[in-house]
């Protein structure tokens, strides 16, 4: 069954992008600390001219760039780090996500409209709010596995749509509008000379945020998914992530070893969903207005697309993965109305031909080449979702 | 508030039961499918619901084959019903062998991860939704492309009363989906329980590797299982033709998650427990919606759903397809 040695073309070529990212990667675990320090900030440099008219006249030739830099792309980029946290790193499958991003929104459009809070402290309790969210969500489902826990995320998903839509309070069908902007932190104005305007960012004013300019919502959206991406690498280095590497690979085993499974599961769903409830809140603020359709379903197969296409478990992956979901379609105007059913397709032979996507963790990797919780070759080999009260049930 | 909301159920309560039986039957087939490919391959095959609405397609096709006949009743509506079941089912059960042949099957080649096959049916499921909402239904119908997602109608049942008791009316669509429904569960559980295809069914849920070495053909299994479900789906789909004489591209989402919210509750992998589970949650949903209002109808199918997981994961008949007991 297992004649994996293909020779075909098709694979070879495959073996030969994997192996060069393979050295890329062993370059960099072995990367002396001022270099990679040198990286990440040629990286954020770039991230931060990126707006630039230049750029976007090529991205994007449709839409307003700085928009589109903010949302979908930076958005999708937010929300799959948060969603990385849940499924790349501690394994547990998430279909109803943007019930979080839903939350973080309606948090920022109700507080903001009848409260009148200002964006800042909406954030902080936007925040908070997904998070304790996340932790109802999970109590009572995460001693669930595998796909059941899929299935009552996405119905998690759906309430949460429907009653935004139910609830007169919060506008029903209709939505919210009239949400505020962020208050503007200062007027200040990059200078508008030679060398600012020759990069593209001349006359910007990054921190007004008004009605017009997007560059400011998108600097405002790079410095979450920055703060994101420390947050999330921290804490994939440390007690925590290494508890949930061991959840995602054998769940048993680390109960029995000592770790508090359920707890660090709950801890993965709080943190995911406190994440997408950031990229809720600053979505909200710069639509102004919000309706639930804003929050689909297809919204939470995208955005684990992104983390599956990109690589599940691996940060750069999983960000690689969000920009292409996020932008092939825009850029591709032709597109535009085949966008969801050519996604569906690339879906279907991404599984096919590189399940472990474009830029996987390696122990992912290593994790999903052992058959792990597979098919099988044949059909069922795996016991079937196990609870932890399955002892009581057996028959 | 609550008193009256509750005589609203208590007044209605005849007419909400009807509907809440035939609505749980289609559920109840439908999550038939589920249930098979879960206790064969351990996979939620997500895009079952597209299987349905593709069956609901094949059914309004036949529909418009005869002429779009208007005001059928009697012995001509069962019959027209029984060509409308027999055009899903071969529809679905076609679609569902290449569903498995193009998405699945190359993934069980290569030994993939569970979660590879969730997002392939993921893709699966969107590629065919926009197949039919972009292509298919404008071409079929000459509809203009944008109007390839609203609503297809297709009006052709004579309502009548077939019993009426002092309160309790059955009208003869309802009581066509319940019958058909009920028929064609037990024609299945017959097949499965009595057939050597129906063992091999049950030998693969049980234990694959063994069955392997007994002799049986696990490919043939699973095109078997696709098969089978996929043309129970597409029965279900000419009844819900019957019922609600309309469909869309995406009227499989909402229902496809229902019945398999019904194949959990009855016990997923267990056929009897597709019957039970589909026909608790219709009734359910419909007391729920009678009420709460039916705005809130898909909100207590969901938490119903969330209950169970919680207290009863192994569902009200537990799963079983791998007992052998079918």
């Amino acid at each position: 069954m297992n004649d994996t040695t293909n020779r075909n073309p098709l694979s070879r070529a495959r073996d030969g992008y994997s192996s060069f990212f393979d050295t890329l990667r062993d370059r960099w675990a072995t990367a002396p600390r001022w270099a990679r320090w040198v990286v990440y900030l040629v990286l954020i440099v770039l991230a931060i001219l990126l707006p630039a008219d230049g750029v976007g006249s090529f991205m994007s030739p449709y839409t307003d760039w700085p928009t589109l830099l903010f949302f979908p792309i930076g958005g999708y980029i937010l929300l799959a780090i948060g969603l990385n946290v849940v499924v790349g790193q501690a394994g547990l499958l998430d279909l109803g996500y943007v019930a979080f991003f839903a939350i973080g929104g309606y948090a920022m459009a109700i507080f903001g409209t009848k409260m009148h809070m200002s964006f800042w402290e909406i954030l902080v309790v936007g925040v908070l709010l997904s998070a304790v969210s996340g932790i109802i969500l999970g109590a009572p489902t995460l001693r669930l596995r595998g796909d059941y826990l899929a299935i009552v995320t996405l119905g998690f998903g759906e309430i949460v749509r429907i009653v935004a839509n139910n609830t007169d309070y919060i506008g029903g069908p209709r939505g919210i509008g009239g949400i505020p902007h962020p208050p503007s932190l200062s007027e200040w104005t990059i200078p508008d000379n030679g060398f600012f305007d020759a990069i593209g960012i001349g006359g910007v004013q990054p921190l007004k945020y008004g009605a017009l300019d997007g560059k400011p919502y998108y600097y405002l959206m790079l410095l979450l998914i920055v703060a994101a991406i420390i947050f999330a690498k921290r804490l994939e280095n440390s007690r925590v992530g290494r508890a949930w590497a061991s959840i995602r690979e054998d769940e048993d085993a680390a109960e029995l070893m000592g770790v508090p499974t359920f707890k660090f599961k709950l801890a993965a769903f709080a943190i995911g969903a406190a994440i997408g409830g950031a990229g809720g809140v600053v979505y909200a603020s710069q639509s102004v207005s919000i309706i639930p359709t804003n929050f689909p379903f297809i919204l939470s197969a995208t955005i684990l697309a992104a983390v599956v296409l990109g690589g599940s478990g691996n940060l750069p992956g999983v960000i690689l993965g969000a920009f292409l979901v996020a932008w092939i379609p825009e850029r591709i105007r032709g597109l535009q109305e085949y966008r969801v059913l050519v996604f569906g397709g690339v879906l279907v032979l991404l599984m096919i031909f590189r399940p472990e996507g474009l830029l996987p963790s390696r122990r992912r990797k290593a994790e999903l080449a052992e058959g792990e919780g597979g098919m099988g070759g044949l059909g069922a080999e795996v016991g079937g979702p196990v609870t932890v009260a399955a002892g009581e049930v057996g028959e | 508030m609550k008193a009256t909301t509750l005589n609203n159920l208590f007044s209605q309560f005849w007419p909400y039961t009807i509907d809440g039986l035939s609505l749980g039957a289609i559920y109840a087939l439908v999550a038939l499918g589920y249930t098979m490919v879960y206790g064969v391959l351990r996979l939620i095959n997500f895009a079952h619901s597209e299987i349905f609405m593709i069956g609901t397609f094949g059914a309004l096709g036949t529909l418009h084959l005869f002429g779009m006949p208007s005001n059928v009743g009697g012995f001509a509506l069962v019959a027209l019903v029984l060509a409308l079941a027999v055009a899903g089912g071969i529809a679905s059960g076609g679609s569902a062998v290449i569903l498995e042949y193009v998405a699945y099957r190359p993934l069980r080649r290569n030994n993939a991860s569970r979660l590879a096959a969730l997002i392939s049916a993921i893709g699966a499921s969107l590629f065919l939704q926009q197949l039919f909402a972009r292509l298919v239904i404008p071409q079929a119908f000459g509809l203009p492309k944008e109007k390839g997602a609203l609503p297809v109608q297709g009006h052709f049942v004579h309502h009548t009363n077939v019993i009426h008791i002092g309160g309790f009316e059955l009208s003869n669509d309802r009581l066509i989906v319940i019958v058909g429904a009920v028929l064609m569960m037990v024609a299945l559980d017959m097949f499965v329980n009595r057939t050597k295809l129906g063992r091999g069914i049950r030998a693969t849920a049980q234990d694959p590797e063994t069955a392997v070495l007994m002799g049986v053909n696990i490919d043939r299994i699973v095109t078997a299982t696709f098969a089978l479900g996929g043309a129970m789906a597409g029965v279900a789909a000419a009844l819900y033709m019957l019922r609600f004489e309309e469909t869309r591209f995406d009227v499989g989402f909402l229902l496809g998650i229902k019945a398999f919210t019904a194949a959990v509750l009855g016990g997923i992998g267990n056929l009897r427990g597709a019957l039970v589970g589909g026909i608790v949650l219709g009734l359910i949903e419909m007391y729920g919606s009678a009420v709460f209002g039916s705005e809130w109808q898909n909100v207590v199918a969901f938490s119903v759903l969330v209950l169970v997981l919680m207290f009863r994961p192994t569902g009200i008949l537990g799963e079983s397809l791998q007992q052998a007991r079918a």
